[in-house]
C-alpha cells in the first residue's frame, strides 16, 4: 500500500518518460521510406525559419568586423577586410573585462546557491516529515509566477536598509530567491523517481539526514543539479531588470549593463557595439553548443514545471 | 509517504523522535523559505500596503485610501499602456505560436537533421535581451540597417524608415524583435510535446488516407493540448509583464507610443519617485496574472484537463 502511494506520486514524470522511450522504436521501424515521401517543401520552410533565426546573427558577426564607414556603405553583407582589432577596442572601451568578471562571479554564485537551496528544499519536500507539504508546493508555484514588479519597489528600500543595495551579494541573494522555486520543482520531480531503498539502507546503517542527503541523494540527482546550475547561471548572466535596478557602481556592473551603457553612449559606432555584444554572447553560445541537450532539457522541463 | 519512512526506518538504531524529525525537515527547507520571504513574500506584501499610501520610496508614507487605484484607471498613460499590453498579447498569441507550431510540426516529421534545426532555432533564446536588442537596433536603424541595405540594391521602399523612432511602428518593431528571440523556445517545447504523441495514431490516420493538415488538426493539436494551453496562458501573463525589450529599445517612446504597464511602473517608481502609486500598478499587474492563472485552474478542473 505504501509503495503504491509513492509510485503514483512518481508516476507522471516516469510514465511520460517510459511512454516516450517505448514510442521511439516502432516509430522508426513503422515508417519505411516509401511511407514517408521526401518533403522538399517542408524542408524549404524549415530552412527559411533557420535563416530567420540565424541570419541576423550572421549580420551581427559581420558588422563586428567592419569599419563604421563600411557599415554605412554596406550594412548587411560580408566585411571586405576583417578588422579583428574591433574586439580589442570594444573590450577596452566598454570595460568588458570588468563586466565579464563581475558576471562570472554573479552567475557562478547564483548557480551554486540555487543548487544548494533548491536541492535541500526538494529533499525536505519529498523525503522528510515536512508539515504542510502541499501548502509549500502551492507557495512555490505561486512564487514562480509572481511578477518581479510586484516586489521590486519595496525590495529596493529593504535592500537599502539592509546595506545590500548596490552590492553584488545583494543582487545574488535576489537571484537565489527568484530562480530557486523553479529549480526546487525540477529537482523534486527528479527525487520522486528515485526509489527509497537507497536511503533506507543508509538509514539502517545509522546515517544522519545531512549525511544521507550529501552522500546518497546529491550524487543521485547530479544530472538534475547540473541542469539547474546551467539554467540558473545563464539566467543570472543574461538578466537585466534586477541588475539595472540594484547595481549602480560602474566597478560592480555585470556585463549586460556594461554593454547597455556602451550602447547608449556609442549609439553610432555599430561595429564596436556589435563587437562588444559578441564578446558578451560568445561564452553563452559556446556553452550552449557544447551542452545543448542538457540546456534544452532544462528549459523544456523548467518551462513546464508548473 | 510519511508512514513509509516511519515504518521501514523503525529499526532501533535510527528511530528519532517525531519533533526532531520535523525540526530536521524545517532546517532543510529554511534557506528557501528565508530568501523567498525576504525577497518575494515580504516586499510583495508591503507592496500591497504601500499601494494605499503616497509613499515616495524613501520617506514617510501616508495612508490615502484607494486614491492610487482611482488615479490608475483615469490616467491616460496607464490606459494607453494597458492597450499596448493587449496588442502585445494578441501579437504573441498569434505570431510566435503559429510559427512555432508550423516549425515543430514540420520538424517532427523530418527523418534527419532534427537536432541541427532545433539547435539553430534555439540559439536566439539563449542570448541575453541586451544582446538581441543590440543585434536588431542596428538592423532596424534608419542609417545602417535593412532599409539602407535594400536601398543599395535599388529598392528604397524602406530607406530612411526609423522602425524604433516612428510612433506608429515602435511597438510593433519591439514586438518583432522579442518574437525573434522567443518563438524558437516555443518550437522546442512544442516539438518535445509532439514527440510524446502516440505514433500509432498517425499510422492509423495515414492508413485512412489523411493528409498532413488533417493529421495536424486531428492528432497533433489534440495530442499537445496541455502544452499548448499552458503556453497560451503563459503568453498572456508574460505579455503583461514585458519590460526588458521595451525599456532597452525605446524606453516606452517615442511619446509613449510603445509604453507598456511595466515601463510606466518603472518610471513612476524610480524617476517620478511615486512608489505608492507604482505599487498600485504592481497590484494591477499581479492581479492580471492571478486572474489568468485562476481562470486556467478552474477551467482545467471543470473540463478535467490533464497537464
Amino acid at each position: 500500500m505504501i509503495r503504491v502511494q509513492t509510485d503514483t506520486l512518481a508516476a507522471p514524470a516516469a510514465s511520460r518518460r517510459a511512454a516516450r522511450a517505448a514510442a521511439r522504436p516502432p516509430r522508426r521501424a513503422g515508417f519505411r521510406p516509401d511511407h514517408r515521401p521526401r518533403r522538399p517543401f517542408s524542408v524549404l520552410i524549415l530552412v527559411v525559419l533557420a535563416f530567420y533565426a540565424t541570419g541576423p546573427l550572421a549580420v551581427f558577426v559581420f558588422n563586428s568586423l567592419k569599419s563604421p564607414a563600411e557599415i554605412s556603405r554596406s550594412p548587411i553583407g560580408l566585411p571586405s577586410e576583417w578588422r579583428w582589432e574591433n574586439f580589442a577596442t570594444a573590450f577596452e572601451d566598454a570595460n568588458m573585462g570588468q563586466g565579464l568578471l563581475n558576471s562570472a562571479i554573479i552567475a557562478v554564485s547564483t548557480a551554486l546557491g540555487v543548487c544548494v537551496i533548491a536541492s535541500m528544499a526538494a529533499y525536505a519536500m519529498t523525503r522528510l516529515e515536512l508539515p504542510g507539504k502541499s501548502a509549500w508546493i502551492l507557495y512555490i508555484l505561486v512564487s514562480t509566477s509572481v511578477p518581479i514588479q510586484l516586489f521590486l519597489v519595496p525590495l529596493l528600500s529593504w535592500w537599502s536598509t539592509l546595506g545590500l543595495y548596490n552590492t553584488q551579494f545583494g543582487l545574488i541573494v535576489i537571484y537565489w530567491a527568484v530562480y530557486s522555486p523553479f529549480a526546487t520543482m525540477l529537482l523534486r520531480s527528479f527525487l520522486l523517481t528515485i526509489p527509497k531503498e537507497y536511503e533506507e539502507a543508509a538509514r539502517l546503517d545509522g546515517a544522519g539526514e545531512w549525511r544521507l542527503f550529501t552522500r546518497v541523494m546529491v550524487p543521485m540527482i547530479w544530472p538534475g543539479m547540473l541542469t539547474v546550475a546551467l539554467v540558473a547561471g545563464l539566467q543570472a548572466y543574461n538578466e537585466f531588470l534586477l541588475a539595472v535596478t540594484f547595481i549602480q557602481d560602474s566597478q560592480l556592473l555585470p556585463v549586460s549593463l556594461s554593454l547597455y551603457s556602451f550602447q547608449q553612449s556609442y549609439a553610432v559606432d555599430w561595429s564596436l557595439v556589435s563587437a562588444a555584444g559578441l564578446i558578451m554572447a560568445a561564452p553563452v553560445i559556446v556553452v550552449f553548443l557544447l551542452l545543448q541537450r542538457r540546456f534544452i532539457e532544462g528549459y523544456t522541463q523548467g518551462g513546464l514545471a508548473n | 509517504m510519511t508512514s513509509a519512512t516511519a515504518r521501514i526506518g523503525a529499526g532501533p538504531a535510527v528511530r528519532r523522535p517525531r519533533h526532531r524529525r520535523r525540526l530536521v525537515a524545517w532546517l532543510f527547507i529554511a534557506p528557501l523559505a528565508i530568501v523567498n520571504l525576504l525577497v518575494i513574500g515580504g516586499p510583495g506584501l508591503s507592496s500591497l500596503l504601500f499601494s494605499f499610501t503616497d509613499w515616495d520610496g524613501l520617506g514617510q508614507a501616508n495612508f490615502v485610501g484607494i486614491d492610487n487605484y482611482v488615479e490608475l484607471f483615469q490616467s491616460p498613460n496607464v490606459l494607453a499602456a494597458i492597450w499596448h499590453n493587449l496588442l502585445w498579447t494578441l501579437f504573441f498569441l498569434i505570431v510566435p505560436i503559429s510559427m512555432a507550431l508550423l516549425g515543430a510540426f514540420l520538424l517532427s516529421r523530418l527523418r534527419r537533421g532534427q537536432v541541427l534545426f532545433r539547435t539553430l532555432y534555439f540559439i536566439p533564446y539563449v542570448l541575453a535581451t541586451i544582446v538581441s536588442a543590440t543585434v536588431w537596433r542596428q538592423i532596424l536603424s534608419p542609417d545602417a540597417g535593412i532599409g539602407a541595405a535594400l536601398a543599395n540594391l535599388g529598392f528604397d521602399g524602406l530607406a530612411g524608415v526609423n522602425f524604433l523612432g516612428d510612433p506608429s511602428l515602435a511597438l510593433g518593431s519591439v514586438a518583432f524583435v522579442n518574437n525573434w528571440q522567443w518563438w524558437g523556445f516555443l518550437l522546442v517545447l512544442f516539438l518535445a510535446a509532439m514527440q510524446g504523441v502516440n505514433p500509432a495514431l498517425y499510422e492509423a490516420a495515414r492508413l485512412d488516407g489523411a493528409n498532413a493538415w488533417r493529421e495536424f488538426w486531428h492528432i497533433t493539436l489534440p495530442g499537445i493540448r496541455p502544452t499548448l494551453m499552458f503556453l497560451v496562458l503563459m503568453t498572456v501573463i508574460w505579455s503583461f509583464l514585458v519590460f526588458d525589450y521595451v525599456y532597452i529599445l525605446t524606453q516606452g517612446g517615442p511619446a509613449g507610443s510603445s509604453d507598456v504597464l511595466a515601463t510606466v511602473l518603472y518610471r513612476t517608481a524610480f524617476s517620478e519617485q511615486r512608489a505608492g502609486y507604482a505599487s498600485a500598478m504592481a497590484m494591477l499587474l499581479s492581479s492580471i496574472s492571478a486572474v489568468v492563472v485562476a481562470g486556467y485552474l478552474i477551467l482545467r478542473k471543470k473540463l478535467d484537463w490533464d497537464v
